[in-house]
């Protein structure tokens, strides 16, 4: 802090300040996140999860996906450290390969529904009147319905038209997102109606500046930390449908793994009793990562949005 | 007062906002926040607006600057009819009238570095080119009473009164004509207030700056503005020069409002005239004077017929029955 | 007369993230029966908090009282436990504060809300308890009691809902009021006539008022005595015709010089350069000093103590303890 001098009557002083300089809201919020311990084991747990299914396969003798009948349903051993499955399949291998595709379902439908969630949320929120009404529209009638039955309903249209396996996952990032905009753009459209309200948007109003600089300079950014806020939880919202979809066999199809089908492979009373490592392994992976993805989003929401509590 | 010098112009101004009700949202009535008022202010003098909460004050700020529509009136800014202009012409017009905000908190968007928020109208409206902002920026920082090291800092590492001096700083840059001061020191320490008054008095001798000043508070009135408008339930009660009107008020309003100021001098015996009630709901106003309910010499009349707002002369003008 | 209640050395601190925050720092006051006190200071001066501190509303983890005696009819209620101080808090303290909008339950009728603290307190039948009701909005200056009594807060005004809270604070009869800025958010018109009623109550049942505010108008109007706070701390007290006649620490001095007075305009105020301590960043010194025309050295590592000024003034200065002549 600079030193405190007598400055002539009338004039301000510097107002003494711990933290360091002009330390931006971002700066700050990132301090205050590295301190909230649980928000950190949140993300470690996600950034593990992330690095052992993108880097671990590398190191594993086992990613073709071989199929290999003299090591059926083998229990965990050394060679094998989560056993192998009923084609004589690494579990190990497959679950961190399963992750990469769950994970990258996960994290692609939630850029691209934040993408056509901000954008139309941006566009109802400034422009309001009958785009508003447009767009909202739209998103109550995809609110209305239930996404997992919608989600069903895609599914088994793939399904039906056959399409070829390779292709599915994409198609089910597009789903995915698909059911989870509106959510955001309603947010978002809400966030923007509340910030045109403010004192310093009036002020925007009063200085006559261009509406590209009030929306770049000014709504933008206090957006942000919002969007930034539902991404996180949306992330979590998505590997968790994606897997629900690949469960019932409507999402990404064998042979590609998935945590969704890996647990659908148990999917009988003798592999639930007799083979544990054939579902615990996925099963605890879904749990784990939507898990520390939404102790993270907490403690995000904790310091950037402190007002938006549930 | 003659026409031709005065720099904002108010005549017969009007704002009513819809009461909505019921599943179609009818409007099923109006709040007459301002209704039907008229004053003018001349270059270089400081126009006191003065009222309780209700009056409608603020809303006369506000509609003079076209952030929320009017519903009836005209609002002539050196000679131009505000409300007939496009909205660019509006737009590029409005660096020459400025707002100043009650709350230095929300004024300032917690994201913008002080020097940007201060800089960036200047750059918008091509009164300044990008190398010259910063050099523009700092003089009119250290005209305010700040540091030239507050350039890069945000809102949130200042206090209350060097956010409004901030906030101050942001429309003097544009070299304005007319400053609307809304409540500027209401949410300020006393010993800050005294500071940010005379800031605004000494900015007003160096630049010739005329204020439209918007407060409740009476003794900041008198001592910034010099002339004065009392203002209630959207109505212009009394409008005259300070001395006058704070030596001998002629409306009752406006007696009651001056000895209902607390005076820091113990044990000063005063007559307090003590309104009655609380003020009527402003979408019912009651007919006749709207004062008549609160009002200790109110008579029959007062109850039927609408006082006119007439001159008395000495520059003053009245609303009431018994004037 | 005797005293209602008396603070000795408190100290009430909040712990943020940053550090300690001495909210209040070694306060003493003491409130006669039947005496307006007023407490007087900007934001940041304790003045709220030292309120806060006596009805025991300073609640954890962040804040709690360091230390001291707050001792109402010769009992600490620092001692007390929850419901022995619950027996006392509403009943024989009463608050009222700065927005009534805030303090009123949303949900309940106001006369519901007046009833209570007469079935908790006074342990009155409903009956009894609604008739009394009723009566203390007469004794408000409210009209159509009835009907008051029937409404949500949503529908009064301000002025009606803080005349309310008054109703209720004096329900129980209390020997001491405590008023933490009751008229700020009121208009100036309405401010005198809550005002006036606090006075009459007081004459009437010989209550003691604490009240806390910043306008130094109102403490001229309502206080017998007066005590200055500055960054926690009292740096003056006095009877209000002394203290405003002849104040003697240069921040009292200052305060009242900037306050413009109506009818007696001046072309340039007079202001306190500079702005409140960062209360984080307090050293040893008197906290005033960095504002203070007539700052000394010694100022500057030594904290000044409240002593005796003659004229029943005290003082917290260091050109006091000198004898030297300003």
């Amino acid at each position: 802090m600079s030193t405190i001098h007598a400055e002539e009557a009338g004039a301000a002083k510097a107002v003494p300040v711990r933290t360091a300089p002009h330390a931006s809201m971002w700066r700050q919020s990132l301090r205050r996140l590295l301190k909230n311990k649980l928000a950190m084991l949140g993300f470690a747990v996600v950034a593990f999860m992330f690095a052992a299914c993108f880097i671990g396969p590398l190191f594993s003798p086992y990613t073709d996906n071989k199929i290999n009948m003299a090591v059926m349903n083998n229990a965990p051993s050394l060679k094998h450290w989560l056993g192998t499955d009923a084609l004589g399949r690494d579990v190990l291998a497959r679950v961190l390969l399963a992750g990469r595709i769950s994970l990258t379902v996960g994290l692609a439908s939630m850029v691209l529904s934040v993408f056509v969630g901000t954008l139309l949320g941006v566009i109802a929120g400034y422009y309001r009147g009958v785009v508003d009404q447009l767009v909202m529209r739209l998103a109550d009638l995809l609110l209305t319905i239930p996404s997992l039955p919608l989600l069903f309903i895609f599914g088994a249209l793939l399904s039906e038209w056959k399409v070829p396996t390779d292709y599915r996952m994409y198609i089910v990032m597009l789903m995915l997102s698909i059911v989870g905009w509106p959510g955001l753009a309603r947010m978002v459209r809400g966030q923007m109606l509340s910030l045109r309200e403010r004192e310093y948007m009036q002020a925007t109003v009063v200085l006559g500046l261009r509406d590209r600089r009030k929306l770049f300079n000014h709504l933008l950014p206090n957006l942000v930390p919002l969007i930034i806020v539902i991404a996180t939880f949306n992330i979590g919202g998505a590997i968790l449908s994606e897997s629900v979809l690949s469960y019932f066999g409507l999402g990404v199809m064998a042979p590609t793994p998935t945590w969704g089908n890996m647990i659908d492979a148990a999917n009988n009373m003798i592999d639930f009793q007799d083979h544990p490592w054939l579902w615990i392994p996925p099963g605890f992976s879904i749990f784990a990562t939507v898990i520390a993805i939404n102790i993270f989003g907490d403690g995000l929401r904790d310091v950037l949005d402190p007002k938006q509590k549930r | 007062m003659t026409e031709a010098q005065a720099l904002l112009e108010v005549n017969g101004l009007k704002k009513y906002f819809p009461i909505k009700s019921g599943l179609l949202s009818r409007t099923v009535g109006h709040v007459k926040a301002v209704d039907d008022i008229s004053f003018s202010i001349k270059r270089g003098e400081t126009f006191g607006l003065v009222g309780e909460s209700g009056s409608g004050k603020s809303t006369v700020g506000r509609t003079i600057l076209r952030l929320t529509d009017k519903t009836a009136g005209e609002v002539k800014f050196g000679g131009v009819d505000l409300y007939d202009l496009q909205p660019d012409e509006l737009r590029r017009l409005r660096p020459k009238m400025q707002l100043i905000f009650q709350d230095p908190y929300s004024s300032l968007n917690p994201r913008v570095r002080i020097g940007d928020a201060i800089g960036e109208a200047l750059l918008d409206h091509g009164l300044a080119s990008p190398t010259e902002v910063r050099g523009r920026v700092l003089d009119v920082l250290n005209a305010c009473g700040l540091s030239s090291y507050h350039f890069d800092r945000f809102p949130h590492e200042f206090s209350g009164g060097q956010r409004q001096r901030v906030g101050i700083a942001r429309a003097l840059v544009l070299n304005p004509d007319l400053i609307i001061a809304d409540e500027p020191v209401s949410a300020l320490d006393v010993s800050i207030q005294a500071q940010i008054i005379n800031l605004f008095r000494g900015m007003q001798e160096k630049q010739g700056l005329t204020y439209l000043f918007i407060s409740h508070d009476l003794s900041v009135v008198e001592h910034l503005c010099s002339h004065i408008g009392v203002m209630y339930l959207g109505t212009m009660m009394e409008t005259g020069p300070r001395d006058e009107l704070f030596r001998d008020p002629l409306h009752p309003y406006t007696k009651a409002l001056l000895s209902a100021v607390p005076v820091p001098i113990p044990k000063l015996k005063r007559e307090r005239i003590v309104l009655n009630g609380e003020l009527p709901n402003p979408a019912d106003p009651p007919p006749g004077c709207k004062f008549h309910t609160r009002c200790p010499f109110a008579v029959a009349r007062c109850r039927e017929e609408v006082p006119l707002f007439r001159d008395v002369g000495n520059d003053r003008k009245v609303a009431c029955h018994l004037v | 007369m005797s005293n209602v209640l008396e603070i000795e050395h408190l100290s009430t601190h909040f712990h943020t993230e940053e550090g300690v925050v001495r909210a209040v720092d070694d306060v003493g006051l003491q409130v006669r029966q039947g005496e307006i006190v007023c407490i007087v200071g900007e934001s940041g001066s304790g003045k709220s908090i030292t309120a806060m501190s006596v009805m025991g509303l300073v609640e954890g983890p962040a804040g709690r009282v360091a230390g001291g005696r707050i001792a109402f009819d010769g009992i600490d209620l620092l001692k007390l436990g929850r419901n022995e101080l619950r027996t006392i808090r509403g009943n024989e303290i009463a608050m009222i504060f700065q927005e009534p909008m805030t303090s009123l339950n949303p949900v309940l009728k106001i006369g519901e809300q007046l009833m209570e603290p007469l079935i908790e307190h006074r342990k009155m039948s409903k009956k009894a308890a609604r008739k009394r009701a009723i009566e203390l909005i007469g004794e408000v200056g409210i009209s159509r009691a009835e009907q008051i009594a029937d409404s949500y807060p949503h529908e009064l005004s301000g002025g009606m809902l803080q005349r309310i809270m008054i109703a209720i604070a004096i329900s129980c009869e209390p020997k001491l009021l405590i008023a933490d800025e009751p008229t700020t958010a009121l208009d100036v018109t309405i401010q005198a006539q809550i005002l006036d009623m606090l006075r009459r109550f007081k004459e009437e049942s010989g209550m003691s008022i604490l009240l806390i505010t910043h306008d130094l108008g109102v403490v001229a109007e309502m206080a017998d005595y007066v005590v200055v706070m500055y960054a926690g701390k009292v740096v003056e007290e006095g009877e209000v015709v002394a203290l405003f006649e002849n104040p003697q620490h240069p921040y009292t001095k200052g305060l009242l010089k900037s306050k413009p007075i109506i009818n007696q305009r001046q072309d340039e105020l007079y202001s306190i350069p500079g702005q409140v301590p960062n209360p984080l960043e307090l050293t040893p010194s008197c906290y005033f000093h960095d504002r203070c025309a007539y700052c000394m050295d010694i100022c500057r590592t030594q904290q000044p103590v409240l002593k005796d000024a003659g004229n029943g003034q005290k003082v917290a200065c260091w050109l006091n303890e000198e004898v030297t002549p300003v």
